[in-house]
């Protein structure tokens, strides 16, 4: 019972903070110098006033600001967010269309940095302050401060022109462009369709960016999983574990580990959100079409719909995992009770 | 004197390392002048795509530029912006904090859920829709990034305060009748300075990463201003001419992972509890 008190206290937060995120967005999106008519009617039409004010009106544009928020907040109960002034198309549509990509390549990159950041961490803290220690310091310090715009291009250079293993920049190759694809998860209609040559050409465009997109959650995985195993082995109990004959390895399944994930769990759920901002830059290199290519686009044309609605959902999605990331921690945690 | 530089290399080499990569960037962005072998934005079309060599130790770009000279330029750009976005953030969100868990109760709530909310934005995302709107400059992408970087530096500025607040120092100083702005600033904030002034070192890192991230979507510098991020950017569609955008993405990776290694070293020293040598 307190802990569904617990989960329905965090569950209005995190509707408080919605909220006050679909303010931001809007402020942003209003408040600002610069200007949508410039940016997406060109010269000509700008210099003609009745088409200005056509275009004003059809977005909404006369209306003062506080309306604008209110009917902006209304139709998206309605499930309305509007629609792009670049793509012409309902920014939900057009979301719905990138999504499942871009949800594809941070998965696989969660699955790289939990898999990485654990096995460094745990080797670090195994053999701390040996070789393979210092040596995975400076490596996970290398995933942190590399940009992963140059990282990919390193990477594109290497992998792709020079040796020819990984299929360019794109989603799929030219043998499935077009193709319409039942849910748009590539690796699940693959797999559900028995297409194995779809599988291996879209994890074939998944492979580097999703590895660029785990580096730096990796370097700090790795950071947090050393720093709170060498915490643990310095705990009374371990003492007293060891005093009472436990064997090394249930000492490190019993204790050790479980003890230690702890910490890396909050910090998992608080990199999430770099990693979904990661795919902004990481898309934007490969032209990979998902929500940060789309973000990309709808900034640069200061396409104010479609900006609202991006930041809106990655927002959102990031709160949602931050949310799930502290129910789980008081599951696993018997400290923690609300 | 001697003696003691060599303990401090001994037992910090990645520190000695961090500090020695950023001596030599600061000369190079004080020196820029004088070390430049070429004018950085002068085109040259007769030497487009130079390969690295003699002439151009780091080859040209597509405009016939001397990518070394650019690199050394681009010094001056990336180095203050960085610092510049962590003073600013770090000052609004030091004392936002502060005034948080100084005056509790409704304050605290109301300033901390709106820092909780900016917060749940991934900052490149926010920083990018700030900076497309408030249009492209150096100055306006600096001030996109510390919009969004504060927020850590009130957190970490609240917890101390609620500490600090409740020792006999400042109970005393209660008791005397001193006026409260004035406990905050001089006697609380002083106090909590040193754990707030590692988080800043440890950010100049990611400071300059976020900012190239802008400049290398295009939201930073004009052409033909030299910066590194944007440099970057003119090599994409030109792989095969590698050297273009490899120099300017080695220096920022140079100086960010210089900046986190003695970030890193700091944190050592200042805080005991996550010393490596356990």
């Amino acid at each position: 019972m307190n802990m569904l008190k617990y989960i329905g206290r965090r569950l209005i937060l995190m509707l408080v903070v919605m909220f006050g995120i679909s303010i931001i967005t809007f402020c942003i999106s209003h408040l600002v110098p610069g200007d949508p008519l410039a940016a997406n009617l060109g010269q000509t039409a700008m210099s003609d006033p009745e088409i200005v004010a056509a275009y004003e009106a059809k977005w909404g544009l006369d209306q003062p600001l506080h309306v604008q928020y209110i009917n902006y907040m209304k139709n998206l109960f309605h499930g309305d967010m509007g629609t792009s002034i670049r793509t012409k198309q309902p920014v939900l549509s057009d979301l719905a269309q990138y999504i499942p990509a871009t949800f594809e390549m941070a998965t696989i990159a969660t699955i790289f940095s939990i898999l990485f950041g654990l096995l460094f961490g745990l080797l670090s803290a195994a053999r701390h302050n040996k070789l393979p220690d210092h040596i995975l310091r400076v490596f996970s310090l290398m995933g942190i401060s590399i940009p992963a715009f140059w990282l990919s291009i390193l990477l594109l250079y290497v992998f792709y022109l020079r040796l020819g293993v990984v299929p360019g920049s794109g989603r799929v190759g030219s043998d499935w462009l077009g193709a319409k694809f039942p849910t748009g998860f590539l690796i699940f209609d693959a797999i559900a369709y028995g297409e194995p040559d779809l599988l291996r050409d879209a994890l074939g465009h998944l492979i580097l960016p999703s590895f660029v997109l785990a580096a730096s959650t990796m370097g700090i995985l790795t950071r947090t999983v050393r720093s709170s195993m060498l915490e643990v082995m310095q705990q009374d109990y371990l003492r007293t574990a060891k005093a009472k004959g436990l064997s090394e390895g249930r000492i490190l399944r019993c204790h050790v580990l479980k003890n230690g994930l702890i910490p890396s769990v909050t910090m998992f759920g608080l990199s999430y959100g770099s990693l979904l901002g990661g795919t902004v830059l990481v898309e934007t290199i490969f032209s990979y079409p998902g929500v940060g290519l789309y973000a990309y686009k709808a900034a640069t044309t200061l396409d104010f719909p479609a900006i609202m609605g991006t930041t809106l959902f990655i927002a959102a999605v990031n709160v949602l995992m931050n949310f799930l990331v502290d129910i789980i921690y008081a599951v696993i945690d018997p400290r923690i009770r609300y | 004197m001697k003696h003691s530089v060599q303990k401090f290399i001994r037992k910090n080499p990645l520190a000695a390392v961090g500090i020695v990569i950023w001596a030599v960037f600061i000369l190079c962005a004080v020196l820029a002048p004088v070390i430049a072998p070429y004018d950085p934005a002068v085109q040259d079309l007769a030497s487009r795509f130079q390969a690295p060599g003699s002439a151009h130790w780091f080859g040209t770009d597509s405009f016939g530029r001397d990518i070394f000279s650019r690199v050394i330029y681009g010094a001056q750009i990336s180095i203050p912006s960085g610092i510049l976005v962590v003073i600013l953030s770090c000052a609004f969100g030091s004392l936002y904090g502060a005034v948080a868990g100084y005056f509790g109760k409704v304050v605290d709530e109301v300033l901390m859920r709106i820092a909780d909310i900016i917060l749940s934005f991934p900052a490149i995302l926010l920083a990018m829709a700030l900076a497309a709107a408030l249009g492209k400059s150096v100055l306006n992408a600096i001030l996109a990034i510390a919009v969004v970087a504060w927020p850590k530096y009130a957190r970490m500025m609240r917890g101390l305060v609620l500490t600090v607040r409740e020792s006999e120092y400042v109970t005393s100083e209660r008791v005397i009748g001193q006026n409260r702005m004035t406990i905050l600033l001089k006697t609380i904030i002083p106090n909590c300075m040193s754990s707030v002034l590692v988080l800043a070192s440890t950010d100049v890192g990611t400071a300059i990463l976020t900012f190239a991230g802008l400049s290398f979507l295009g939201m930073g510098v004009s052409p033909p201003t030299a910066e590194w991020g944007y440099m970057v950017s003119d090599g994409v569609a030109i792989l095969e001419y590698w050297w273009i955008s490899f120099f300017p993405g080695a220096s920022i990776f140079l100086v960010s992972i210089g900046a986190n290694f003695i970030g890193d070293a700091i944190r050592d020293i200042l805080d005991p509890r996550m010393k490596t040598e356990v």
